[in-house]
């Protein structure tokens, strides 16, 4: 693994999940699974993170929300989507309120099915994303020389 | 000729040894909560990440500020170093410190500007304590200038213990330590973000880091005035201090939880009286 896989920083946001995923997600930085260790950082700051990492449905009003973190992240970027929610919609798939999966709003890179999500689960998502991170990397790499 | 070697050492050393401070820091962060914690060498892999990402400027004023940052305490450093004025070193510290308050008010997100205002909080509460350290290593040692201090014949912690107590207290404050990690802070800082750093992304923020380090390095060096004297000695004896209190600093930033800036204030200040005031005015009675 190179630069970028190696300190990634994630930014949780929660759309419309019902909070299960949630709690998996938040159980991934506790001594048990330690995520830190792969030099991962749950930071609250979308300028600042590598990896957007979504759990539960889009809904109408967070819609535009989960658009502006996205756009406010720098390149290079990806999106791991957590839970049956956040993939197709799940449960919620019906709802009035539900649009569906994240992929209805943004690319998402890597999808981790679950409901909720394990752990385990979740961190495999996330060294799946810091693959895809790194080569996404090398494209940014040589865009910006062709640019020059 | 040595002035210009231990200049130059600082300049190219500092950020490599601050950043290894840092890895050290999370490291032992994390066994004292009982997890692996990053490999030592994850400040390096941060910042050699943090230079590849897209540059999202805010505004043109932004990078340049937070270099400023960097070259005036690079600036204040190189002053403790060359042996020169510590007046001159601290006042040129705090100058810095106005360019990071700049550079986060610069932006429109409000959590920067909240930001920037505790850091403002965060100079007036550790403010008085190192002006008063400058005049404390003058009644001790008849000079203000670094150089002549480490000269004396013994250290200076003999006489100005107080004023070490109050140094190792703001010296939280300025490392970013919990509970005094107000404006922003190494933990994920939820309550308002990334506080002054908010709006910093890739390279932007990795110039606010190394310079970080620099001062890190800078607050050390300033540790280490105590316990330095004229014999070799005293110079294993001041690292294996400085290291000491870094570990103490991390412990507290473990141990404690985030306080409001009022407690921060009201704190700072009464320690400064208690440890500063009270060892000046001894040192200037005795005179
Ligand atoms: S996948 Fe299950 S646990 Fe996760 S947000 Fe949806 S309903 Fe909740």
């Amino acid at each position: 693994m190179k630069k970028l896989a190696k300190s990634p920083w994630m930014l949780h946001y929660d759309a419309s999940s019902c909070n299960g995923c949630d709690i998996e997600v938040l159980a991934c930085t506790t001594p048990k699974y330690d995520i830190e260790r792969f030099g991962i950082i749950n930071t609250g700051d979308p300028f600042q993170a590598d990896i957007l990492l979504i759990t539960g449905g889009v809904n109408a009003q967070c819609e535009s929300v989960v658009r502006q973190l996205y756009e406010q992240m720098p390149n290079p970027k990806v999106v791991v989507a957590v839970g049956i929610c956040a993939c197709t919609g799940g449960v919620f798939k019906d709802c009035y309120n539900i649009k569906g999966g994240i992929d209805t709003v943004i690319p998402v890179d890597v999808y981790v099915p679950g409901c909720a999500a394990r752990p385990q689960a979740i961190i495999d998502g996330v060294v799946k994303a810091l693959e895809i991170l790194e080569e996404k990397r090398r494209n940014y790499k040589e865009e910006k020389k062709e640019e020059r | 000729m040595m002035q210009v070697v231990s200049v130059l050492a600082y300049l190219l050393l500092a950020p490599l040894a601050g950043a290894l401070l840092d890895g050290l820091d999370r490291r032992v962060s994390a066994r004292m909560q009982g997890r692996q914690g990053p490999p030592m060498l994850q400040p390096f892999y941060d910042l050699k990440k943090l230079f590849t990402k897209q540059m999202i400027a805010v505004n043109s004023v932004q990078m340049l500020l937070n270099l400023s940052y960097l070259v005036f305490l690079a600036v204040a450093g190189s002053l403790l170093f060359a042996g020169a004025d510590i007046l001159m070193c601290l006042f040129i510290l705090s100058t810095a410190d106005l360019f990071l308050v700049m550079a986060a008010s610069s932006d429109s997100s409000p959590f920067s500007t909240l930001g920037a205002g505790r850091e403002m909080i965060q100079m007036m509460a550790y403010e008085p304590l190192t002006l008063l350290m400058a005049v404390g290593f003058y009644l001790a040692t008849g000079s203000f200038q670094v150089g002549d201090i480490v000269r004396m014949p013994y250290s200076a912690v003999l006489t100005m213990p107080g004023f070490l107590l109050g140094f190792m207290f703001i010296t939280a404050i300025k490392l970013r330590k919990s509970p005094f990690d107000l404006s922003t802070s190494h933990h994920a800082h939820q309550e308002m973000v990334k506080g002054i750093t908010t709006e910093m992304a890739g390279p932007t923020l990795a110039i606010m880091n190394i310079a970080e380090y620099y001062e890190m390095v800078l607050m050390l060096g300033l540790m280490a005035l105590f316990f330095l004297n004229e014999h070799w000695w005293s110079w294993p004896v001041a690292i294996a201090a400085c290291l000491v209190v870094y570990l103490l600093e991390i412990l507290w930033d473990n141990a404690a939880a985030r306080v409001k800036w009022r407690v921060l204030l009201d704190s700072c200040w009464v320690v400064t009286l208690l440890t500063g005031g009270l060892n000046g005015l001894i040192l200037m009675l005795v005179r």
